[in-house]
């Protein structure tokens, strides 16, 4: 019984990775339109590293999530 | 918990006897195995068939494998320059296959091939033995420069490990990434259809409710196809900076 309560408080704890994640994205977002709405003829050429920083920025907070999936499921 | 939201992603063997034995193991033709085969019969046969005729107004599917070979195109071109083209065949297959799996896993019902960390951590793989073959048939020994960067000799005693660390954690974060995201969102799809079906067998005005998340899920499943098509997109474009490192080493083309 303990083994399980304590199961279920790791994967909580686990899913605090996400919180980076959600700061990252919002970063990465936020900078991508302050730059786009400073210099909108740049803006297109940047759309590859916006997407690429996003997928990164996703993937770690995933990681974390990928933890607590497996703490509660294996 | 009703339903186990992991129940998807079981591999399951299609016939009990063995396919063939390598080496005492048996070998199945599982339910992944069957969709690897729909997968790449499938897009090889568009891939094909749409160009077959070469139309000069072309119909829809000829623009679509054309759109998708100049995009790929476009791609290695601006991430690892002209000398990069070369190894365009095998950029485009590996956009190709983790784009379909990633689509027909979109399917209800289907199998998520790039849910398994198995077959990701084998592309991962794939691409890490190319770079390093790339790497070491263009450079020689000079390929170690790699892990050099310029810097003054008493940063170096930090930097080169930490250079080394990163390269050698490729393989792990490439495939971990489309693991992790395609497993998290097929999970949170079968969660809020967990919802949906336990709200709807409670009875009365919880049944009513019950389209609130019925009117998620659809958003999420936008949301997943988005992120389908992205994942598919950075491995493809991390597999052309990765290449791109091992053709030019650090200076800038």
């Amino acid at each position: 019984m303990e083994l399980a309560a304590a199961k279920m408080i790791g994967a909580g704890i686990a899913c605090i990775a996400l919180v980076g994640a959600g700061i990252g994205i919002g970063n990465v977002f936020g900078s991508y339109l302050s730059g786009a709405l400073r210099n909108p003829g740049a803006a297109a050429t940047q759309t590859t590293n916006l997407l690429l920083g996003f997928a990164l920025c996703e993937a770690t907070g995933l990681f974390g999530l990928v933890i607590a999936l497996i703490i509660l499921f294996t | 918990m009703a339903l186990n939201p992991m129940e998807q992603f079981t591999v399951r063997p299609l016939f009990a006897e063995p396919v063939l034995h390598i080496a005492g193991h048996p070998i199945y033709f599982t339910n992944q195995s069957l969709l690897m085969v729909i997968v790449a019969l499938a897009a090889s046969l568009f891939l094909t068939l749409a160009v077959k005729p070469g139309r000069l107004v072309p119909t829809r599917g000829q623009s679509m494998a054309e759109l998708s070979y100049e995009f790929v195109a476009n791609m290695i071109h601006s991430a690892s320059g002209e000398d990069g083209l070369k190894f365009f065949p095998f950029v485009f297959t590996l956009f190709i296959f983790v784009l379909c799996s990633n689509f027909f896993g979109m399917v209800p019902g289907s199998f998520t091939i790039t849910s398994q960390i198995a077959v990701t951590f084998s592309l991962a793989l794939l691409v890490i033995a190319l770079v390093i073959v790339t790497g070491f048939v263009k450079h020689g020994i000079g390929f170690l420069k790699l892990f050099v960067p310029h810097a003054p000799w008493y940063l170096l005693i930090l930097l080169v490990p930490i250079e080394v660390i990163s390269f050698l954690t490729r393989p792990i974060s490439l495939s971990v990434r489309l693991f992790a995201n395609m497993l998290a969102g097929h999970t949170m799809l079968a969660v809020f259809g967990g919802f949906v079906v336990s709200l709807g067998a409670a009875g009365g005005i919880f049944t009513g409710l019950a389209i609130a998340p019925m009117l998620l899920i659809i958003a999420i499943m936008l949301l997943e196809l988005l992120v389908a098509f992205l994942q598919a997109y950075v491995f493809a474009i991390l597999t052309c900076i990765y290449l791109n490192e091992a053709l030019h080493l650090h200076d800038h083309h």
